[in-house]
């Protein structure tokens, strides 16, 4: 019996996903967790695993096609089972820059067609007989090209889909790649300005890619739910920082992680929401959903957009168990290989952009939970301590909130809870233990 | 007849010969065997006089039993000779499938244990002989990891025959009987031995590349030059020379240069080594393709008897510059 393979829930608010690409073809072998397609939702650019070993039979959604999740998307059959549906029997017809062709051009094939109808010709395509949800074969050429100019493409930083090209059915050829590259974007009718003046101001429209139209309908949607509050408090750090000093050497060695303040103030924050539990809710309909647990959504930024993995049950971490999995977490999301439940499930979240250098932010709170705690940037900053200027290292923690469920005394308790927990680090520490 | 330099051109059969008589002044342990070869001369004359010269010991007709034939070799070379069996036609080495396959292609993988012996015979078509006289044998002797070789050129002829000889182990050695008394060289001076395992590139060029063996390496040569004449196209010609083991080096460094292959052999289609050498090359140079992997064949079935049946059944220049073509557009 084939084992289908679904769009997978990504998290709780997310109904769709897009498939970016499939990693394996139709008639491949596929091992089961080993990566077969990459889809974008929200807010992940995910890698999806196998679910099962086998062949992969079909492919039902195309690359660029979204769908709910839970969508049926591809069969894997067991080696040697066969598909009622199964596709035609000779070339497959998976779009890709494979060995499929059309037919014959009439002009050329005058000659020889009498005397010798098919020998030189590769498998004649099945231009017709696409099944739903697989590129056609001209498709497949003017957006997959070749191997060859895909991988030029890549790495030139050069989307094909722009360019017009001059093989079979549009297919953008090496020589089409190579003039671009020699000669730039095609002029648009606005007339250009001096090339030098106008560097890195390039004119141009470019389509949004799917993460970012998913960031976009999530950011609005989550602004338009929440009632959206903001607390501003400053933290002196500067105990935090002089046990960091003494400890992350050490710690480094023995995790392999570098320390920096997330760790310290996701534990205060852990902290804070025992007491005011409040913070890590949610509502859902009439009802305010308690977690039971601590799972803090961390905003990693990547090259191509934003996504927010998961700590589980960071209450129950050590801080060096939270900076292992931070660091674990942020590396493989830049890598594409988080797994969607580890995109799922946050209560609450943290951003930490102050390697920046600004003072605070005020964050937008992510769709299913009611808070979100971003960090300035922690520095050396004048201080009154004791009645005189002194030099302490400090820095804002900004709680963004939604007003529905949280009022603004809970808020600011709430914080200053985490202000204590943090100027007082080492004593909490001992506490806790 | 004298070629170039003033030395004299050596045609294929003779360049076959020529390392027989070599190998066996050389090595009193090379003998010969096969149908017609001692009394008779051999089918084509290729043995003609070596009876004489070497004795019935050391030239030995056989009856008509390719069985035997191979499976004596196999003895032979277990007992410390080197034969050099010769199936007549090598199409007749169907008869002595089982000991080819199971016998000298599986004594060295099981027992570690040498058989010098060299299977030889005139093999492919394009002189009407037939379908039992014309056949390319080489696709199930390479899946059973048998040494097979195709010389395209009477300087490989000689060269790879000695290295055959030489061999330790089994070696199939596809002579191609059109080139036989076509194709004259002037054999280069120097060691003539020619190493198993080495591809030869005919003809450098970075728009194409032409990947083939035997008697076909001949009509690429003629195709490349019609490309560059009437399409400005400069296109490069592999002679694989050795089937098995192939040169993969080789064979993935024109894909990396060119990009467009086209995978031609006499032999048929379905399962036919372009199938191989495809898989081969998207398995280790997916990224460097730049158009889909073409194979120019002769069709499944029987090569026909007729003439101008057998022009339209084998791979002729118009399909193979019609495959080139197409590649050129994609």
């Amino acid at each position: 019996m084939a084992h289908k393979v679904v769009m997978p829930q990504m998290g709780e608010s997310i109904a769709e996903g897009t498939i970016v690409k499939w990693h394996k073809q139709v008639g491949d072998k596929v091992q089961r967790d080993e990566t077969l397609f990459e889809i974008s939702t929200d807010k992940v650019d995910a890698e999806i695993p196998s679910p099962a070993s086998g062949v992969l039979a079909e492919i039902q959604v195309a690359e660029g096609q979204t769908v709910a999740v839970q969508t049926v998307v591809a069969l894997i059959a067991q080696e040697g089972e066969k598909l009622e549906r199964a596709a035609a029997p000779a070339p497959e017809p998976t779009g890709q820059a494979a060995k499929a062709e059309p037919q014959q051009e009439p002009a050329q094939q005058a000659e020889s067609a009498q005397r010798r109808p098919e020998r030189a010709q590769a498998q004649p395509a099945q231009e017709t007989e696409q099944p739903s949800g697989v590129l056609s074969l001209e498709a497949a050429r003017r957006q997959r090209s070749s191997p060859l100019v895909r991988r030029m493409a890549k790495e030139h930083g050069v989307d094909i889909s722009g360019l017009q090209g001059s093989g079979i059915d549009g297919r953008v050829t090496k020589q089409d790649l190579l003039d671009y590259l020699e000669r730039g974007p095609a002029p648009a009718a606005v007339p250009s300005a001096p090339q030098v003046a106008r560097a890195g101001l390039e004119a141009k429209t470019e389509p949004m890619s799917v993460m970012r139209k998913k960031i976009a309908e999530h950011m609005v949607a989550a602004r338009r739910t929440a009632a959206h509050v903001h607390s501003v408090f400053e933290v002196d750090f500067t105990a935090v920082a002089e046990l960091r000093q003494r400890i992350k050497q050490e710690f480094e060695q023995r995790t392999g992680a570098k320390l920096t303040y997330l760790p310290f103030v996701i534990r205060a924050m852990c902290e804070a929401l025992r007491e005011l539990p409040v913070v890590g809710a949610h509502l859902d309909g009439d009802n305010v959903v308690y977690p039971g647990e601590v799972n803090v959504g961390m905003a990693v930024a990547l090259d191509w957009g934003l996504i927010v993995p998961v700590i589980r049950q960071a209450e129950r971490k050590s801080l060096a168990q939270i900076a292992a999995t931070a660091k674990d977490l942020a590396d493989r999301a830049r890598a594409k290989k988080l797994k969607p439940e580890e995109v799922q499930g946050a209560n609450i979240s943290i951003t930490n952009p102050g390697g920046y250098g600004d003072l605070f932010g005020l964050p937008i709170i992510p769709l299913g939970t009611s808070a979100i705690l971003g960090m300035g940037s922690i520095q050396p900053r004048p201080a009154v301590v004791d009645g005189a200027l002194a030099v302490r290292t400090r820095g804002h923690l900004a709680l963004s909130y939604d007003h529905r469920l949280i009022d603004g005394a809970v808020a600011h308790a709430f914080m200053a809870r985490i202000k204590t927990i943090l100027e007082n680090f080492e004593a909490h520490l001992v506490l806790s233990a | 007849m004298d070629g170039p330099t003033g030395a004299s051109m050596t045609s294929y059969i003779e360049a076959i010969r020529e390392a027989l008589i070599e190998e066996m002044d050389r090595d009193p342990s090379v003998v010969l065997l096969g149908e017609d070869i001692g009394l008779y001369g051999g089918a084509f004359k290729l043995s003609a006089g070596l009876r004489d010269r070497f004795g019935a010991e050391r030239v030995i007709d056989t009856p008509i039993a390719e069985s035997a034939i191979v499976g004596a070799a196999v003895g032979a070379a277990l007992a410390g000779l080197r034969p050099v069996a010769e199936l007549q036609f090598i199409d007749f080495i169907a008869n002595g499938y089982n000991q080819v396959v199971n016998m000298a292609a599986k004594l060295r993988p099981r027992f570690d244990q040498a058989v010098p012996l060299v299977l030889r015979g005139p093999s492919g078509g394009g002189v009407a002989a037939g379908p039992f006289h014309s056949q390319n044998v080489e696709v199930p002797f390479v899946h059973a990891g048998l040494t097979v070789v195709a010389p395209a050129t009477a300087a490989d002829a000689k060269g790879l025959l000695l290295a055959a000889i030489r061999s330790p182990d089994p070696v199939l050695y596809l002579e191609h009987k059109k080139l036989y008394r076509s194709i004259k060289e002037e054999l280069p001076p120097g060691d003539p031995l020619v190493p198993i395992g080495k591809a030869a590139l005919r003809r450098g060029g970075d728009d194409l590349a032409i990947i083939t063996y035997g008697a076909m390496v001949h009509l690429a040569l003629e195709a490349a030059a019609r490309l560059e004449h009437e399409d400005e196209v400069d296109s490069s010609v592999l002679d694989l020379r050795t089937l098995h083991p192939l040169d993969t080096a080789a064979i993935l460094e024109r894909v990396q240069r060119c990009g467009r292959v086209v995978l031609l052999h006499e032999d048929g289609r379905t399962a036919g080594l372009a199938g191989e050498l495809a898989a081969l090359i998207a398995e280790q140079a997916f990224e460097y393709l730049d158009a889909p992997l073409l194979r120019v064949t002769a069709p499944d079935g029987p090569v026909p008897y007729a003439a101008d049946l057998e022009r339209s059944f084998l791979p002729q220049l118009e399909d193979l510059l019609a495959a080139a073509r197409r590649l050129l557009e994609y």
